[in-house]
């Protein structure tokens, strides 16, 4: 029996970023200063980005596929990584858990998710799902002498614990039912055969549902996202509201649109509910949080609820919707925690919404800032919350999905009312408490950049738009 | 397309140069030091009169022979949903165009000394909110349109929650909500319309199309949700007063002089044209509607003691009146109806600016704390009674002229509408001169004993009103002239919807036959 090596080339990005998490766990044995960890994480992220550019294709016969969608996921996972690394040097110090695992991790977790975007087959699939939450357990749970850090990550487990079973089980049924787990092979077989009335197969895009749902936040399964959000380091929850999510969404995409394509019917007429149902929670639950990482949690719910409309729609231009809308979600996300971040110093956990009270007096810039992630949360135009909403708004009605649509601006209109809570103490009340703010060059540069790409996105979108196009062409 | 419009012929592009140059003197005002609050207002000064002067070319430039967009500008922006940047003006939006650059001078005039906390960040906002006000005014693109009409939402926003009164954050908040939840029906009803026109946000090609009826009817109401709202009509009137009451002097200028024209204006630039056959379906509702708001407005005022919200009221009133004449769908009627948009804000921001002036020196806006001010401020009493006779609709006053026009087109519309509204004006003349004999006449009051008269800077805010006031009150063809051809093409449109599958569906009878 021959052996031969697979085709290696398709999947350099993730065994460059393995070989840089290695690195990183290495290094951290010499060095006693941590931020050397950093730049070397976001050096090699920069490194591993440039490798994105070459050949793309399949190997490991089907199982693992580098494609233009997989490879827009991937960049919307490195912008994560390097954003969140940079606000974290200054923050986790303040927090007193600066070791060098802290990067490690991060890396690991983001090394599962393009895996996970890549997947060809659902236990390769199964497999990245799986690197990516371990590690994301131990984060939310990095802070470990804080109790509301240890409660996140335990819950974060047990629940990720479930869900995964969820996933496992609807993977047995579908083997069960067409001896493969490969997902172009799963759609054939269900063609062939005829298979799209079968009732077990239904119920494993359900399990399937159900575990997906679980990682993009999306009700009834999102009971974990507020606990884990508060709970976890404010770096941490940054970056698990945009890279989990992103490759739930990325996971959801390929299984549902490739595998389950003939029974599109079944898991339309699921995920439809079930997105309205995320924006009513995310939007009507997130109106009485009074601690903001609270209220983003549910914010990032909504927003879920918002992105699975380019799910629904279930062709090649919702899709382009949903990457878009994702990209643009990173962006404006990861800037409003740069803020919340700052806030967090020696003594002053600075998560409540009444922190922000009067903060345009004592930091304008801080306070001008946030009110532009604030707006662009909330989907007010020139802002890159709008075009992602607008695009996904067009897809959708274009799909003849007007309802849904008009469903989803109501709850938009709602949602501007906690956004604009902030905006509202921040800049119509006066300060109670003194807030020193941890400023850092490298929150600075997250600050830029999130505020460069929100109004530039916002007001000249052709180039992102047409990145997600091109991406899911031929998908 | 190239039939409808007249590419810009100045040797600068005029409408971009009235959007931008305010985002440039905000931007400069940015990067000023906070401690320099008279630089700081100079350049928004120097800003906003930059921007009327070179908005003056409009009003005599204009080619009054012609219903085209004028003007106009088209550059390509966004190309993968084929949206472009392109603007115009025609009769309709020109003079809301002048209106803008003129209450901008005014509102930072008004604030010069009573702003004093975050001045930086206010002469931003305003300076902002001109450049959205101006770029919703001139759209021709769906997209940019909703981008300034909603964007305009920020500046204001901050306006009203920031520098405003006791209760500014309940109005503030409810002015954005009110607005916001209108404003995404009509983004549903402009996508829909896009992907049913072929993919276009362009107005003046979705303008040429004709669309089904229910069709028609969904986006009506679509629009009419966004629109209602800024108007305001009745019943979804109830932010304004919150709004105008709790603003600053200069927010409540705008909101009056204004953004509530937004509302009206958008009648008549998209749902008229784009939905004909449903506006004429829609007509006795709205008419109904309007009527309710003149005279739910006219009584309601009747029984305030709050000075801005008496006239906050009263623009629940007038607005009725606009609306009154731009669905009695006759040229009368529609020209009233848009010169009394013209008419309402120059009164309307005219009577704020002065309730400003007395605010500054009593801060209080209760109508029982005023009296005998006729004898304390004389010169200021003079002005005041002036912009009550034009609230009153008095004869050689610019509301005469657009109040008269209304009721005219009112009555050939419908005898029973007309004659409702005219008890409008009737209970009008009562709540206005009854506050100015509260407030001007009988014994002085202790708590404004003393106060001084006008200065310099507050009369120079007045006078260009005063003037306009006089202008179009004694020769208003100076100003109806603008909308003469613009009107009757709108009308024409209008009237003449429905008509063509009428007649396409009684030849191809004939031919079965």
């Amino acid at each position: 029996m021959n052996f031969q090596l697979p085709d290696l080339i398709p999947m350099r990005p993730e065994l460059m970023m393995t070989a840089l998490a290695l690195i990183v766990i290495l290094v951290d044995l010499f060095v006693k200063k941590k931020e050397v960890m950093a730049v070397i994480s976001m050096a090699g992220v920069a490194l591993v980005g440039l490798s994105l550019l070459g050949p793309r294709g399949e190997t490991f016969g089907t199982m693992f596929i580098s494609d233009g969608y997989s490879t827009f996921f991937k960049l919307i996972f490195f912008i994560n990584v390097i954003l969140t690394i940079l606000i974290s040097i200054k923050y986790i110090s303040v927090e007193r858990v600066n070791y060098g695992e802290y990067y490690g991790l991060i890396l690991f977790s983001t090394i599962g998710m393009m895996i996970m975007a890549s997947a060809g087959d659902l236990i390769v699939l199964y497999l990245g799902l799986e690197l990516m939450a371990l590690s994301t357990y131990i984060l939310a749970g990095f802070i470990r002498q804080d109790v509301k850090s240890n409660e996140a990550a335990m819950k974060y487990f047990l629940l990720g614990a479930f869900s995964s079973g969820f996933l496992l089980y609807g993977i047995s049924l579908v083997y069960g039912l067409t001896g493969t787990t490969d997902l172009k092979a799963i759609a054939s077989f269900i063609g062939e055969r005829g298979l799209s009335d079968n009732l077990s197969l239904l119920l494993s895009v359900i399990f399937l549902t159900v575990a997906f749902g679980f990682k993009i936040a999306a009700a009834p399964f999102h009971m974990w996202a507020p606990d884990v959000y508060e709970g976890a380091p404010t770096s941490i929850t940054a970056f698990m509201s945009v890279g989990p999510k992103a490759a739930g969404f990325a996971v959801l995409g390929r299984v549902f649109l490739v595998a389950f394509a003939s029974v599109k019917v079944d898991w339309v007429a699921i995920l439809i509910p079930l997105s309205i149902l995320t924006m009513a929670v995310g939007n009507i639950v997130a109106l009485s949080q009074t601690n903001i990482k609270r209220m983003l949690a549910y914010s990032s719910i909504a927003h879920a609820g918002y992105a699975l409309l380019g799910i629904i729609v279930a062709n090649n231009e919702g899709l382009a919707s949903m990457m878009n809308y994702l990209m643009i979600y990173a962006f404006m996300n990861i800037g409003a925690f740069a803020v919340i971040v700052m806030l967090r110093s020696e003594g002053f956990r600075g998560d409540s919404i009444y922190d922000y009270e009067g903060l345009a007096k004592t930091h304008p810039l801080a306070a001008a800032l946030m009110l532009i992630f604030m707006f662009s949360l909330t989907g007010i135009p020139p802002t890159a919350g709008f075009i992602g909403k607008l695009y996904i708004f067009m897809a959708a009605i274009n799909a003849g999905y007007t309802w849904l649509v008009i469903v989803a601006v109501l709850f938009s209109a709602i949602s501007a009312y906690f956004y604009l809570r902030i905006v509202m103490y921040m800049y119509m009340r006066d300060p109670k408490t003194t807030v020193t703010l941890t400023t850092s060059f490298s929150s600075g540069v997250v600050l830029a950049v999130t505020t460069a790409a929100v109004l530039i996105i916002g007001v000249f979108p052709t180039a992102l738009v047409e990145f997600a196009k091109a991406a899911v062409k031929g998908f | 397309m190239e039939h409808q419009v007249i590419m810009n012929q100045l040797n600068y592009p005029i409408l971009s140069t009235l959007i931008f140059l305010p985002v440039l003197g905000a931007l400069l005002i940015l990067i000023l030091r906070r401690s320099w609050e008279l630089l700081t207002k100079s350049i928004a000064l120097a800003t906003s009169i930059a921007t009327f002067l070179l908005s003056i070319p409009l009003f005599t430039e204009f080619d009054k022979t012609t219903h085209k967009m004028q003007y106009a500008e088209l550059h390509s922006w966004i190309p993968n949903w084929n949206i472009n940047y392109f603007i115009g003006v025609d009769g309709i939006s020109i003079l809301l165009v002048l209106l803008s650059t003129l209450t901008a001078i005014l509102c930072v005039l008004i604030s010069w000394e009573s702003i004093t906390k975050k001045v930086k960040e206010f002469y931003i906002a305003i300076l902002l909110t001109t450049s959205f006000m101006i770029g919703v005014f001139c759209s021709l693109d769906f997209f940019l349109f909703y981008l300034f009409w909603e964007a305009m939402l920020i500046p204001m926003f901050l306006i009203i929650g920031v520098w405003g009164g006791p209760n500014r954050i309940y109005a503030a908040i409810k002015f954005f909500l009110y607005t916001l939840v209108g404003s995404v029906l009509m983004l549903v009803g402009i996508i829909v319309l896009y992907f049913y026109a072929g993919k276009t946000f362009n107005i003046l090609d979705l303008m040429t199309g004709s669309y089904p009826y229910t069709m028609q009817m969904w986006l009506f109401w679509a629009f009419f949700a966004a629109f209602a709202v800024k108007v305001p009509m009745w019943p979804v009137h109830t932010w304004l007063p919150d709004a105008h009451t709790e603003a600053p002097t200069a927010g409540s200028v705008i909101l009056a002089a204004i953004l509530i024209k937004m509302g009206a204006y958008g009648f008549l630039r998209f749902s008229l044209p784009l939905f004909p056959e449903a506006a004429k379906a829609m007509t006795p509702v709205m008419l109904t509607l309007s009527v309710i708001a003149i005279i739910y407005g006219a009584v309601i005022c009747l029984a305030q003691t709050d000075l801005k919200r008496l006239i906050a009221y009263s623009s629940v009133s007038h607005m009725g009146f606009v609306t009154l004449g731009i669905f009695a769908l006759n040229t009368q009627g529609m020209e009233g109806g848009i010169l009394q948009m013209i008419n309402h804000g120059i009164v309307t921001g005219a009577l704020f600016l002065s309730v400003g002036i007395v605010y500054d020196r009593t801060h209080t806006r209760k109508i029982a704390d005023y009296g005998g001010l006729a004898t304390v401020m004389p010169i200021y009493a003079a002005f005041f009674m002036v912009f009550t006779l034009a609230a009153v609709g008095l004869p050689a006053t610019n509301g005469f002229i657009g109040e008269f026009l209304i009721l005219l087109g009112g009555f050939t519309k419908s005898k029973l509408a007309g004659v409702l509204a005219s008890t409008g004006i009737i209970i009008g003349a009562g709540y206005m001169l009854w506050l100015y004999q509260r407030i001007f006449f009988m014994e002085v009051n202790p708590k404004v004993a003393g106060l001084p008269d006008m200065d310099i800077r507050e009369a120079i805010t007045l006078i260009p009103l005063i003037i306009l006031v006089l202008w179009i009150g004694v020769y208003p063809n100076a100003f109806l002239s603008f909308m003469h051809v613009t009107v009757a093409h709108l009308l024409e449109r209008v009237s003449s919807a429905g008509m063509q599958e009428a007649a396409a569906a009684k030849a191809i009878m004939e031919v079965i036959r």
